[in-house]
Formats: structure tokens, C-alpha cells, sequence
């Protein structure tokens, strides 16, 4: 079905998708964060005692 | 699509927040003296932690004080858009919606207390959930609009980080930091009642009953007075339970005598124009002096651990 039209949706103005950008990079800086803090929690609370669990 | 359509949703679902206007929310400047007593209270804990669970334990801490500021700004939107010293604050000012800063406030206080049990222990998360909650609920929805005792009772929220930095150490409480704990909760009225002196135009538009607003600008000049008579002495009790030496005698006897003088200007200042000085020389004074005492028991937690590395030892 096509009407010739495409729907225009809403279109972001430069400074919105600037502002979008910025926020998605902190958030992807927040998570890569948050993945090395809990692998480093894990590894020095836990240290070798990490290996160590019945089969 | 109509055009008013696309403007109302545009005004409804776009956002031009950054992340510096996220960052403003956690009330970074509040979080600086809460990471620095937290810091004090987990190096004098006796016992070792290991320095990477001690950073996660203080970044959880600072982190749930940030989730704590976040939450009383979306609490306080329409009274911070009414007060000059806070109008410009990221709700006020249009950046960030109050949904936007309640998801983020609810977000970080959970994520902070889990990190913080699972890193040290639970009686650490207790703690700093309740005060999270404490600050958020108790001091902002309970208080603040309600008494001029607000920030007396409030005051235990942000008394409350060296109890936690300590208990993530030891998973117990000890005098030793409750005695931390009493030094700033004594410390927050005269340098609150010093700023709502000078802001009480402000507070009094807002309508929240500060203590000028309240009982009055002699009352309150007195009682700031009061309390810093009773901080300085108190103040030097680390140093009668020997956990604190030389040094921090030296900021707790000259700190302390310069807080009597600023407390005794601000008694007896003539004019409004000197009054406004002498509750500024308090206001910014009583932050320095509050750094002094807790740079001053790390000075010497350092001098102890660097000592015995020391060629021919010191100290």
C-alpha cells in the first residue's frame, strides 16, 4: 500500500540529536563502567576462591 | 501529522538534557564532603580492606548521596524554580523533567545500596539506605516544609557517611564514628542558619520555615551562637578517646576559635550590611573548618601508616 507520501514521523533538530548522542555515550561509558567495576568486586573479594567450587 | 501535534510531542517526549545536567542533580559540590568524611571514616576503621573494594565502598556511598540529592530535586522542582539561589538548578531551568530526575534518584539508590552489600557487607547498604531515605523522605517530604527544626533533624543525613565508611570496614557500628557523626550533626545548623540569615527573602518567598523565617533574626543569630559552643568543645573529643593527635589538635583548638568568632560577629553584628558579611565568613568558614578536622585525622592516619616505612622511623 502506498499513498506516495512517506510518514514524516518527528524529526530530532540538530541540537536534540547532539544532546541524544551526548546522553547515549555517557550511558554507554555508565554501563562499560559498571561491567569492570563488578568483574573487578568479583575478582578481589572473592580472589582464587573464584576456581574454587564442586563440580 | 498536524503541526500542533508534532509539537506537543515534541514538548512532551524530547529531551535536550546532557549528561552534565544528569551529573547537576547529584549535587556534586554536597558529594565532595560526603566522599571526603566517608573516606575518613573507612581509613580510621581498624582492620584492612582491600583498596579496591574501599574505592567501590566510597563510589556506592557517593553515588547514593548523588541518588539522594536527585531525589530531593525532584521533590523540590516548583520550590527551587522559586528561589533565586536554586532556579537555575536542571528541573527548574527546563532541562531535565521531574519523571526523567525520579527514575534517575530511584535508579542510583538502588544500584548504589546493592553494590555496596554485595562489595562489603549489609550493615554498610542498611545504612546508607537509610540515609537515602532519611534525607529523601524524612529531611524533603517530612520536614523541611513542616519545622524550623529541618535541618537540625535533616542534619543526621549528611552526618551519616564516616558511620558508613566505617561500617563497610568493620560490619559494625563503634563510638568512634558515632563520635564523627555527632561532630557534623552539630555542626550543620550554624552553617545552615548562617546561609538562611542571609537567604531568608528566599526561603520566606518559597515558603519554608527556616529559622529566621520563623523565630526570628535575633533568635537565630543566637542560636548559632549556641550550637558553636556546643561543636568546638565537642569537636576535641577525638582527642580525649586518643584517636586523634597533634594535628588535629591544632585545627580543633584554632578552627574551632575562629568558628566562636565568626558565631560571636554574626551575635552582635550592627548593620545588615555587616551581619550579610559575618554569615558568609560562617557560612564558607564552617565548610573549611569541618575540612580541616577530617583532613587533619587523615594527615595523621597517613603519618601513621607512612612512618614505619620511614629510614630510622618518624612520628
Amino acid at each position: 500500500m502506498t499513498t506516495g507520501e512517506e510518514p514524516e514521523g518527528l524529526r530530532l533538530t540538530a541540537a536534540e540529536e547532539a544532546s541524544r548522542r551526548r546522553r547515549n555515550r555517557a550511558i554507554g561509558l555508565a554501563v562499560a563502567a559498571l561491567c569492570l567495576l563488578f568483574y573487578a568486586i568479583t575478582v578481589f573479594k572473592m580472589g582464587p576462591a573464584i576456581l574454587s567450587r564442586p563440580m | 501529522m498536524s503541526d500542533l501535534g508534532a509539537d506537543l510531542r515534541r514538548e512532551t517526549l524530547i529531551s535536550n538534557a546532557d549528561p552534565a545536567d544528569f551529573l547537576a542533580l547529584l549535587k556534586p559540590r554536597v558529594m565532595s564532603l560526603v566522599v571526603f568524611t566517608a573516606l575518613v571514616g573507612l581509613l580510621l576503621a581498624p582492620g584492612a580492606i582491600h583498596p579496591v573494594i574501599g574505592a567501590t565502598a566510597i563510589l556506592a556511598i557517593a553515588v547514593g548521596g548523588g541518588a539522594s540529592g536527585a531525589l530531593n530535586m525532584w521533590y523540590e522542582a516548583e520550590t527551587d524554580a522559586l528561589m533565586r539561589r536554586t532556579a537555575n538548578r536542571p528541573i527548574p531551568a527546563g532541562r531535565v523533567t521531574r519523571e526523567e530526575a525520579l527514575a534517575f534518584g530511584l535508579c542510583l539508590a538502588f544500584f548504589s545500596v546493592m553494590v555496596l552489600g554485595l562489595a562489603t557487607n549489609w550493615v554498610a547498604a542498611g545504612l546508607l539506605a537509610f540515609t537515602i531515605f532519611f534525607y529523601a523522605v524524612v529531611y524533603t517530604m517530612l520536614l523541611k516544609r513542616r519545622t524550623a527544626q529541618n535541618i537540625v533533624i535533616g542534619g543526621a543525613a549528611g552526618a551519616l557517611p564516616p558511620v558508613i565508611g566505617w561500617a563497610a570496614v568493620t560490619g559494625s557500628l563503634a563510638v568512634e564514628p558515632l563520635v564523627l557523626f555527632a561532630i557534623i550533626f552539630l555542626w550543620t545548623p550554624p552553617h545552615f542558619w548562617a546561609l538562611a540569615l542571609v537567604k531568608s527573602g528566599d526561603y520566606g518567598r518559597a515558603g519554608i520555615p527556616m529559622l529566621p523565617n520563623v523565630a526570628g533574626e535575633r533568635a537565630t543569630r543566637m542560636q548559632i551562637l549556641l550550637y558553636t559552643l556546643v561543636l568546638v568543645p565537642f569537636a576535641l573529643v577525638p582527642l580525649a578517646l586518643g584517636f586523634a593527635g597533634p594535628v588535629y589538635a591544632v585545627a580543633g583548638f584554632g578552627g574551632g576559635l575562629l568558628m566562636l568568632v565568626w558565631a560571636f560577629a554574626i551575635l552582635r553584628a550592627p548593620t545588615p550590611d555587616r551581619l550579610a558579611r559575618a554569615c558568609w565568613r560562617m557560612f564558607g568558614g564552617s565548610i573549611l573548618y569541618l575540612f580541616a578536622l577530617f583532613a587533619a585525622l587523615l594527615l595523621e592516619w597517613s603519618a601513621g601508616r607512612l612512618a614505619p616505612l620511614l629510614p630510622g622511623g618518624w612520628a
